[in-house]
């Protein structure tokens, strides 16, 4: 058990300072930071274009839980699908490290990072934009961003799996995180989506969170939002389930065909 | 005297001759190359789809229906920018690591003839995202596609790539010295669309916005195409801004290029990842 721990934890966080491609403060401030705060002021003073809403609480929640998906999508595929980039994938998995504890282990510092970006884009709405939460509010805030950035997390588990054998996997990211944008209502709600739009939104990552974020934001205690937490959290177990599933395939796969380290 | 200077314009025209050849070939074979490349397909076409998919919901919703082809054309922008901005920002890096930089500042033509066709190519596959964007919101959104002045349309179009293009120039020479090109291109993404009025006007931001925007080509881009679409304003004024703000782009890239240059051949730091 103690070797598990040692893997999950230890293992995670040598592995996420060596694969994350971004984690030198000169990458991370723009891409981690940057390129969210403005993504919520855009899309912010678009919906004001619009007229859709009265505030920028809808933007500011939906851009500010989505952006997670930064470090969710992209730190988490880079955390699997790197390791065959570089050269390491043979080693480690011939290495008798349980596997499982090897996969989870690697989302954790994604995870860290996912709340930190998460948490950064609030600050932003709250001190550039029409964002004002009552402080009574935060802690369910929180706990909810916490379980979106998980299920967002587990999702990046399923794509960087993919990434094993993909031969572009950030092609596969981008598109992921541009997808997310569109079908989770992060921008548009979902009763403006059309009903197939909507039904993919509802079996993805952030959709369920974002809409309870939304609630207790303006009010709701957390108990009047526990159905959308709770569904959020069985996405999050579907996609790490997913995820470990593909990973043993792929890898088993990999080996039996011999194409481990090819591209 | 009168001799060599016949002589002399000869050879100039010769040289011109050569360097335009040079960049009609290399913006052809960049262009080749950028188009089955899945990077360039997503920024020029999906990219853009998807936004514009977003703002035709969002102005739907809000009753601005008479806004589509607005933000068709905004998206298409977007598309226009994310390529040069992607392609452009990371030329000099993706030679670096191919290891065809010193091959091609050592060629005998200027390097800026070789960049130039390479920029040029970004912002040229980025006119996907016009083609894309119309497409989408003709099929699947009904937008109307009636142009209140076609021909200025057709020269607003190249006028707004060539301009973009030339953006890109100035952003290649000066991420010369620089190694970490794609943090600063993912930073730049949204400002520009923010601050060039591509989705939403200028006038919705704060005062100090719009002097900013000015010496932006996307600001005069999207104006001209919106201009020459919608009726909606003078179109020769945005295309000549086009005009200007690219030759002062070209100007300070062939400024920036012969000092970069210089200073990474003589630290000889051209090749370094």
């Amino acid at each position: 058990m103690r070797n598990w721990l040692r893997i999950f934890f230890v293992g995670g966080l040598i592995s996420y300072r060596a694969l994350f491609n971004w984690i030198k403060p000169h990458i991370y401030f723009p891409t981690m930071l940057g390129a969210p705060l403005f993504q919520i002021v855009f899309f912010s003073y678009l919906g004001r274009y619009a007229h859709v809403h009265e505030s920028d609480a809808f933007f500011v929640v939906g851009n500010a839980v989505q952006v997670c998906g930064m470090s969710s999508v992209y730190g988490m595929t880079m955390a699997v699908a790197n390791e065959r980039q570089f050269g390491t994938l043979g080693p480690l998995l011939a290495s008798p490290a349980n596997r499982l504890a090897v996969f989870l282990g690697r989302g954790v510092p994604v995870l860290a990072n996912g709340l930190v970006v998460s948490a950064f884009g609030f600050l932003v709405g709250r001190l550039l934009l029409d964002f004002h939460p009552s402080p009574r509010s935060l802690p369910a805030l929180a706990l909810i961003v916490c379980v979106t950035t998980l299920s967002c997390t587990t999702f990046g588990m399923v794509l960087g799996s993919i990434g094993l054998r993909g031969k572009d996997f950030f092609f596969a990211a981008n598109l992921a995180y541009y997808l997310l944008l569109l079908f989770c209502g992060v921008n548009v709600p979902l009763t403006a989506l059309p009903g197939w739009m909507s039904a993919i939104g509802r079996c993805l990552p952030l959709t369920h969170g974002i809409m309870a974020a939304r609630e207790v934001a303006a009010g709701a205690p957390l108990a009047a939002v526990g159905g959308l937490v709770w569904t959020e959290l069985g996405i999050a177990a579907a996609y790490a389930a997913a995820g470990f599933f593909l990973f043993r395939l792929l890898e088993r796969e990999s080996r039996r065909s011999a194409v481990l380290d090819s591209f | 005297v009168n001799g060599s200077t016949v002589n002399g314009s000869i050879v100039n025209r010769g040289y011109l001759i050569r360097y335009a050849r040079i960049v009609w070939m290399g913006l052809v074979f960049r262009v080749r190359e950028f188009t089955v490349s899945r990077w360039f397909v997503l920024m020029a076409v999906i990219q853009p789809v998807i936004f514009a998919t977003i703002a035709f919901y969002l102005f739907k919703s809000g009753g601005r229906t008479g806004t589509l082809l607005y933000a068709a054309l905004g998206a298409a922008m977007m598309g226009i920018w994310s390529s040069t901005l992607f392609g452009s920002g990371g030329a000099l890096q993706w030679n670096r690591w191919q290891g065809t930089l010193e091959l091609l500042v050592a060629a005998p033509p200027p390097f800026i003839v070789i960049l130039l066709p390479l920029t040029l190519a970004t912002s040229v596959t980025g006119g996907y995202a016009l083609i894309a964007t119309l497409f989408w919101g003709r099929v699947f959104f009904g937008v109307p596609l009636h142009f209140a002045h076609p021909w200025a349309f057709a020269v607003a179009v190249p006028a707004g790539v060539l301009a973009l293009g030339l953006l890109g120039l100035l952003m290649a020479s000066s991420f010369i010295l620089y190694r970490q090109a794609n943090a600063l291109s993912n930073l730049l993404e949204y400002p520009v669309w923010v601050a060039t009025g591509l989705l939403f006007p200028i006038a919705l931001l704060p005062g100090w916005v719009e002097p900013i925007s000015w010496l932006l080509a996307p600001t005069w881009g999207i104006q001209a195409l919106r201009h020459a679409a919608l009726g909606s304003g003078a179109v020769w004024f945005p295309i000549a801004m086009c005009a200007v703000t690219g030759a002062a782009y070209l100007a300070l890239a062939t400024v920036f290029l012969r000092v970069f240059e210089r200073a990474a051949r003589a630290n000889a730091t051209l090749s370094l990842t």
